[in-house]
């Protein structure tokens, strides 16, 4: 790890850390300042917070309802009361905007929790086992690489049946195998080192040395990579969306509404033209912010 | 007469976040048709003079001098185009590892043929007649296979004899050779040096021969620099090694073990700042 | 490998290279076997374990009785789950993918007949994506932080960041509805319908091959767009590598040494730095057509464009499950196929790895 320690902060900072919560907050400080100093990280970073401000705060924010509308007011055009105009319900498509906040983020936290995890462990534990778990599970994992995602993703929620939760257990199904790349190419990194030597000798069991030595390492890669993948699930989640197969009307899912919003894209542009721009932005924020945390946690590696 | 390389306080400096970095600072010597060592640890800028002359430093490098001239040439104000005229035609640079400096996709005799290509107009037939010869006066048993051969495919002291041959194919005036022996096994770095001896003894070429290794230039050079932080801290005769002064350069020499005294403990170099004025 | 015995190394290394080429081979069919058998598993285990009923999943609703009852038989339903699978990895191997619902037919034969067109679009995106995006993440990465380098930036993360069915519909929107300068969704116009009868199924080649300058015209016209779009994403993935790899081989020792024997910087970029590039690009643009063939079902949605991923889309809406694990299984085949592709190539072109 060649992060720690550049000459300015070591001026910085010159005392030694009395404990490890110092060195901890230290580190954390000197993380801070390096992602700080590069601005579209901090855009992409306000971007991600404000998706969750809005998802927290939807109904308090959103104007109408985003599931019932007038008839009256089927198809109107952007104007003051109508901010980003109105669907073809009647629907206020900025309301719909912001409730739809939720399932993206819902749809890439679930993925996270589920997929994150799974390549951390098999990585870990192949790169650590070596011999023929670690060819084993390394062939499981090329093969799930070799697949093609998104048909897979669909074929999934054809059988499982169209909706959210499916189309995220989908995802998280053939997202995984990276992570456990890269949390392999981390533990071979450090399997050998003397400090696991130190650990193994004073009589840590395997599972110990793992979860508590090995694993922690891995988080920093693992971290940049999610972030910058978090993009291309949200763009996934949307395709789903688009073909019917993510969430189900009434709810408000940026994908879905640009493919209603599809039937009246050449008199009425605004409605598909809107969602699109948040699942835009959105991706661009997460984007961003890998670009940003991979400068500072991870300089030696380029995106895959 | 001209000398053939004339250096007079040449500096190197790199921007930084925290302002200039140097690492070569007020160098100067002369060179005629005669060999000259360098010597230093990694980090003294012996590499850094080297490239300096050949123009190789990366563009963000800043390079002053009072004068740096090469035949009369005035190196710093020559334009771009005329100093990559210059190189491999008139002044070459073997490197330390022929691992990494021969392009790993390229076969040997083709990297050579593209050499003798760059500096003058030639049929392929004739270039590749003329690599052939190149390859067997580094010495090398059997060119032909050789020339057509990765440069993975074969050893340290095979690979850096290829270097030379690629490097001396136009006949320059002047070699500078940055440490082209360190990455070999010790078996064949003798071997290697005496092919580059050879070669500059034969062809009567300058030589400015870079390594850490004191005694090894002194063996092979007319001269030698020491230089420590990217400055020169003393000027040597080779042949008289026994009149060294400087506190550096006496550190050099001991920390070499000795095989008929036991040398407990080792010495270990001494550095001070008061050594840079 | 080189060491102090290279010389020996002519009478040695006829036998080692034949045993290594042997090894390479065994090596290739292990990991195409073990894939192959990996997606089919996939594909079983979303066909027959998932469903309640795989047998209305294949049938659909609206069967007769007798239909099911044969089905179910046919299937092998009544056997254990392993050798069900048994039974269907034999079936596809023999190109047995079952019969489509919606269009009555063999799925295999469905498939032969839509995929020229998906594999004209994603060929041509690939085309678009190689030509424009290898040269210019080469000059970004010689002028690192120069001009073409944040276009190559800006490029890059919008290619990473839009919905590509949103674009496309944008697109559309603009340069036929609006400006008229392309025409719209679908392949060809349907006056040419019954004066062009394809010969591959790829219309642009046929065209050419017939010598029907007209159909021709209005073909290109409808690719123009699909194709630019797929394009500008395989460009914006295809300079963003080009530029990591020729910043990495750019930094290299051998470049300077091709400096010091007085090379033109012409030829140290596209000769020797970009020829040590194309070893992990080729992986890159073989990965990158692979995923324009798989991202056809969102591109051919919008276009309307009849090829595998419309086959797929309209297959899901009717709950067609044959039809869709079918160009599942095909497009899972090709994707691998293309992925160990690469893979050998990579292994051609790189000449360390070729003798070992």
């Amino acid at each position: 790890m060649n992060e720690h320690a550049t000459p300015a902060l070591a001026n910085s900072t010159a005392q030694v850390p009395r404990s490890r919560g110092q060195a901890r907050l230290r580190r954390y400080k000197e993380l801070w300042s390096s992602f700080s100093s590069n601005r579209l990280a901090l855009v992409g970073l306000s971007i991600i917070l404000a998706l969750i401000a809005i998802a927290l705060l939807a109904d308090l924010i959103a104007p109408y309802s985003p599931t019932t509308g007038g008839l009256g007011q089927r198809l109107l055009p952007p104007s003051t009361a109508h901010w980003l105009g109105t669907d073809d319900q009647g629907r206020d498509i900025l309301s719909r905007l912001i409730h739809g906040a939720r399932p993206t983020l819902m749809v890439v936290s679930l993925v996270m929790i589920l997929a994150a995890p799974v390549g951390l462990l098999v990585g870990t534990v192949a790169g650590y086992a070596g011999g023929w778990v670690d060819a084993v599970l390394m062939r499981i994992t090329d093969i799930f690489l070799a697949f093609p995602k998104l048909i897979l993703a669909l074929a999934f929620v054809a059988a499982l049946g169209p909706g959210i939760q499916n189309a995220v257990i989908a995802i998280a199904i053939t997202s995984w195998p990276p992570y456990a790349r890269i949390a392999r190419a981390e533990t071979l990194s450090v399997r050998d080192c003397d400090y696991v030597a130190a650990v193994r000798l004073m009589g840590a069991s395997p599972l110990r040395i793992v979860l508590r030595h090995v694993m922690p390492l891995c988080l920093a890669s693992l971290i940049v990579r999610v972030t910058l993948d978090m993009a291309g699930i949200i763009l996934t989640a949307a395709g789903l969306g688009f073909l019917g197969l993510g969430a189900q009307p009434p709810m408000a899912e940026w994908g879905a509404m640009i493919a209603s919003g599809r039937r009246f894209i050449l008199d009425q542009w605004w409605v598909a033209a809107a969602p699109g721009v948040a699942i835009l932005i959105v991706s661009l924020g997460f984007n961003l912010l890998g670009d940003g945390l991979r400068d500072a946690l991870d300089p030696r590696g380029e995106r895959e | 007469m001209t000398p053939l390389l004339e250096v007079q306080n040449l500096s190197v400096r790199y921007p930084s976040r925290r302002g200039l970095i140097t690492a070569v600072r007020d160098v100067s010597f002369t060179l005629g048709r005669e060999r000259l060592g360098i010597v230093g640890e990694s980090g003294s800028g012996k590499s850094q003079t080297g490239r300096a002359i050949m123009g190789l430093t990366p563009p963000q490098a800043r390079i002053e001098a009072k004068r740096l001239r090469f035949d009369g040439i005035d190196l710093l104000q020559a334009a771009a185009s005329d100093r990559r005229k210059l190189r491999g035609a008139r002044m070459a640079m073997v490197m330390q590892d022929p691992k990494y400096s021969l392009n790993p996709v390229a076969r040997i005799g083709q990297q050579i043929v593209e050499a003798l290509h760059a500096q003058r107009r030639i049929s392929r037939a004739e270039a590749k007649r003329r690599a052939l010869g190149m390859l067997e006066a580094v010495s090398i048993r059997d060119p032909q296979r050789v020339f057509d051969l990765y440069p993975h495919e074969v050893s340290g002291g095979m690979g850096q004899r290829a270097m030379i041959a690629m490097m001396l194919v136009n006949q320059p005036e002047l070699l500078i050779a940055d440490e082209p022996t360190s990455a070999l096994d010790v078996t064949v770095q003798l071997e290697v040096l005496r092919v580059i001896d050879d070669l500059v003894t034969q062809r009567g070429m300058g030589l400015v021969l870079i390594s850490h290794d004191l005694r090894l230039v002194a063996s092979f050079c007319d001269r030698v620099l020491v230089m420590y932080a990217g400055q020169v801290v003393e000027t040597l005769d080779s042949a008289r090694l026994d009149k060294a002064r400087h506190p550096y350069t006496l550190g050099l020499l001991d920390c070499v073990p000795q095989l008929d005294r036991p040398r407990h403990p080792l010495p270990t170099l001494e550095r001070r700042a008061e050594w840079l004025q | 490998m080189a060491g102090p015995n290279a010389v020996l190394q002519p009478a040695l290394s006829r036998p080692r290279r034949a045993r290594g080429r042997l090894f390479a081979l065994v090596r290739f069919v292990v990991m195409l076997a073990t894939t192959l058998l990996g997606l089919l598993a996939m594909t079983f285990f979303i066909g027959r374990v998932i469903p309640v009923d795989p047998v209305l999943a294949v049938v659909g609703d609206r069967a007769s009785a007798q239909v099911v009852e044969r089905t179910r038989i046919e299937m092998g339903l009544d056997r254990p789950l392993i050798e069900q699978f048994g039974i269907y990895v034999a079936r596809v191997a023999q190109g047995e993918l079952g019969q489509s619902v919606l269009t009555s037919r063999p799925v295999l034969d469905d498939i032969f007949r839509v995929f020229p067109a998906t594999l004209e679009l994603a060929t041509y995106g690939t085309l678009i994506g190689v030509l424009f995006g290898v040269p210019l993440g080469v000059m970004a990465a010689v002028r690192r932080g120069g001009l073409i380098d944040q276009l190559v930036r800006v490029v890059g993360l919008l290619g990473y960041s839009i919905p590509i069915f949103w674009l496309g519909l944008l697109a559309l929107l603009l340069f036929y509805a609006k400006l008229g300068w392309v025409s719209g969704p679908g392949r060809i116009d349907v006056v040419f319908e019954y004066t062009f009868t394809p010969l591959t199924g790829i219309y642009s080649l046929d065209a050419l091959l017939r010598g029907d300058w007209s159909a021709f015209a209005n073909i290109v016209s409808h690719l123009a767009l699909p194709s630019a779009l797929l394009g500008y994403f395989s460009l914006a993935y295809i300079s963003r590598m080009t530029r990591s790899f020729m910043l990495h081989e750019l930094s290299q020792e051998y470049i300077v040494a091709a400096r010091a024997k007085g090379l033109p910087e012409r030829t140290i970029i596209w000769r020797h730095a970009l020829r040590n590039a194309a070893v992990p690009l080729v992986t890159v643009i073989a990965l990158s057509y692979a995923g324009l063939l798989e991202g056809s079902v969102l591109t051919e949605t919008v276009f309307s464009w009849p090829g595998l991923g419309l086959y797929i889309t309209n297959a899901l809406a009717n709950a067609d499950m044959n039809a869709v694990l079918g160009g599942t299984v095909v497009i899972g085949a090709i994707f691998i196929g293309l992925n160990l592709l690469s893979d050998l190539l990579y292994r051609t072109l790189d000449p360390r790895t070729r003798r070992r």
